[in-house]
């Protein structure tokens, strides 16, 4: 327990005596009652200490002897630290050294809201033209690849093709079969009730073709190789291997990116025909166990009901879906700052724009086939 | 062999309105070991980078051998950045490829030698900084200070006419890094190169370098250049005085 004692020896000595324990954790004395000793009369010129009762100390006593230098230094009284412990008096002087830098403490000027407005749109505006930017280096690597010219290494393709196809297929299937599933069991309730049951084969065929089997891939690729390509991408930028490849004169975007996205654009639409037929699988297994829909019967009206059209149509939103996951995924990668923060935040924001990406594009997409009429 | 190799004008290196060095003039003779240092902060990594081309200066330009870098086109650029080696603070090894295939890279892109012959040569490059047989070893197997000599292989892949170091003995033991100083030496000997160091480890830049600039953060400004030896003995300036002597007060001698 940490106490002081206040004496005054002389007219304008003020003695304190430290007692007990002076650490972190235990309970400091108030300043208040020395704050009123100062300001008696007569006034005070010198501070001395005492601490023959003195045990334990630590940080906890140096703090209280820096406020304490500060409120003296601020009344003008001398303070006289030779009472003190020897370890004390030099961490003091050794703390009050160095003054402060000037404008080394930064004061938080808080924005007006008008200000922090204007500093929002500055940055919306200057991601919106980084991200520009970044499509226009992609289209041009892009021109590069099918000139021939792209310098990149064929193994790197065939990995990122293995990673983002093969390896994704047994998280594809669960979530495909689920899907399939549960589009059965939604349809299965309203039209069970006219008899119609029959018709959750057209539901769950039309409904895996023509949006959920694009629409699930295109979520899992964005939360599993979107993030991947980001955090990739992310670390070789911290470990300065992008600068490395730069001055060799190997451009980052044909080597890194161009690769990824050739991968991910060319397994998209795999993988999304795999969901499609997942999916109607799904369903087949709710019809046919939970409905007493025979197998080849659900199967033959699921062709009747579904036109290669209807496949078609997922199959451009998910190549589509596909050039905008690994676009952000390497956009918010190839962004990324120089440090072990900046890449997790670079993997978020590659899933969160990535799946914006997706929901956005699916919207225009489906407005455009209902003015089309496909 | 006393001819101008790099000169550096009138550069002035800056992140936004934050400017970090102004009006830096230098030149770099071939076969020099050019140190750049300075104090934390001041600038010196970031020179590098201008230097070699990852960071386009605010103002001014450098010149290699009179041919300007930053008014070419990409393509003079690009041949002029063949000729760099570079060296990385952490080594920057790409992590998903082995050391072999790191220093194999560069030789396939840009040489028409069969794999065979690259094979040798990435076997000969691994033997001159001491790493006979750790072609198949991933970066990530590797110490700090391996690392760094597998970068410095990487880099001298090519071999380049203009070696540059970013604190190549930042991390490293003191012998390790006094292996790096001599390994840097006796390059310079066999190869013939000009090597550009960024350090501000006293004990390498007065064994090594052979010409320096000092960089100092308050001027904002290149204050001394000149080897290094001579410097700490008749440089009247104060502080770099005080950064060749690790802090020691000394009155500049009167010359």
């Amino acid at each position: 327990m940490a106490q002081i004692q206040i004496r005054r020896p002389t007219e304008n000595t003020l003695l304190v005596e430290l007692v007990g324990n002076w650490r972190l954790q235990d309970p400091l004395p108030s300043m208040q009652e020395l704050i009123r000793a100062c300001r008696s009369d007569p006034l005070v010129q010198i501070l001395r200490f005492n601490t023959q009762a003195l045990e334990r100390w630590d940080t906890g006593l140096i703090t209280f002897l820096l406020k304490l230098r500060r409120l003296c230094a601020h009344k003008h009284i001398e303070i006289d630290v030779s009472g003190l412990p020897q370890g004390a008096q030099r961490l003091i002087s050794l703390a009050t050294a160095a003054s402060e830098r000037e404008g080394s403490s930064q004061i938080s000027v808080k924005e007006s809201p008008v200000s922090r407005l204007g500093n929002k749109a500055i940055r919306t505006r200057d991601g919106a033209h980084d991200m520009v930017a970044f499509i226009g280096d992609v289209f041009v690597t892009f021109l590069r690849f099918l000139a021939g010219k792209a310098r990149y290494r064929r193994s790197d393709l065939s990995l990122t093709i293995q990673e983002c196809g093969a390896r994704a297929l047994p998280i594809v299937t669960l979530i495909s079969v689920l899907v399939g599933l549960i589009l059965a069991f939604v349809g299965a309730v309203q039209l069970q009730q006219f008899g119609a049951q029959i018709y959750v084969a057209n539901l769950v065929g039309l409904g895996m073709a023509r949006e959920m089997g694009a629409m699930m891939t295109a979520v899992i690729m964005a939360g599993r190789t979107g993030a991947a390509f980001a955090a990739q991408l992310g670390t070789m930028r911290v470990n300065q291997e992008i600068d490395a490849l730069t001055t060799l004169g190997l451009s980052p975007m044909e080597f890194l990116v161009l690769p990824r996205m050739l991968a991910l654009m060319l397994m998209m639409p795999l993988l999304c025909v795999y969901s499609d037929v997942l999916g109607i699988l799904g369903g087949a297994i709710v019809g046919v166990t939970m409905l007493d829909l025979g197998v080849s019967q659900y199967f033959y009206q699921t062709q009747e009901a579904l036109t290669l059209t209807d496949f078609m149509v997922g199959l451009v939103k998910s190549a589509v879906f596909g050039v905008l996951v690994s676009l952000a995924g390497c956009l918010r990668g190839m962004q990324c700052g120089s440090s072990s923060a900046a890449v997790g935040l670079a993997t978020t924001s590659a899933v969160v724009t990535g799946i914006v990406f997706i929901v956005v594009s699916d919207a225009i997409l489906t407005v455009m086939y209902d003015i089309l009429g496909v | 062999m006393n001819d101008a190799s790099i000169t550096v004008q009138d550069l002035t290196i800056a992140y936004g309105e934050v400017v970090i060095q102004r009006d830096v003039n230098f030149t770099v003779n071939r076969g020099d070991i050019f140190i750049v240092m300075g104090a934390s902060g001041c600038g010196k990594s970031s020179l590098l980078r201008h230097m070699v081309g990852l960071q386009e200066p605010a103002r001014g330009d450098v010149l290699y051998e009179g041919e300007s870098f930053w008014q070419a086109d990409d393509e003079t650029r690009l041949r002029l950045m063949r000729r760099f080696g570079v060296l990385f603070q952490s080594g920057a090894l790409w992590s998903s490829m082995t050391v072999g295939e790191n220093i194999a890279l560069p030789l396939q892109e840009y040489t028409d030698l069969s794999e065979k012959r690259i094979r040798e040569v990435v076997s000969l490059k691994l033997a001159l900084v001491g790493l006979a047989g750790f072609e198949d070893y991933y970066p990530n197997a590797l110490s700090g200070g391996m690392q760094k000599r597998a970068g410095l292989a990487r880099a001298m892949a090519l071999d380049p006419d203009i070696l540059f170091f970013d604190e190549p003995s930042a991390g490293l033991d003191p012998i390790s890094s006094r292996h790096l100083d001599d390994l840097i030496l006796e390059l310079r000997e066999s190869l013939g190169a000009t090597v550009i160091v960024v350090t501000h480890e006293l004990a390498s830049i007065l064994a090594i370098g052979n010409n320096s600039v000092f960089l100092d953060a308050d001027t904002k400004t290149l204050l001394a250049t000149g080897h290094p030896q001579k410097l700490l003995a008749e440089s009247p300036i104060p502080s770099v005085q005080k950064f060749l002597r690790r802090g020691e007060e000394v009155s500049a001698p009167t010359s």
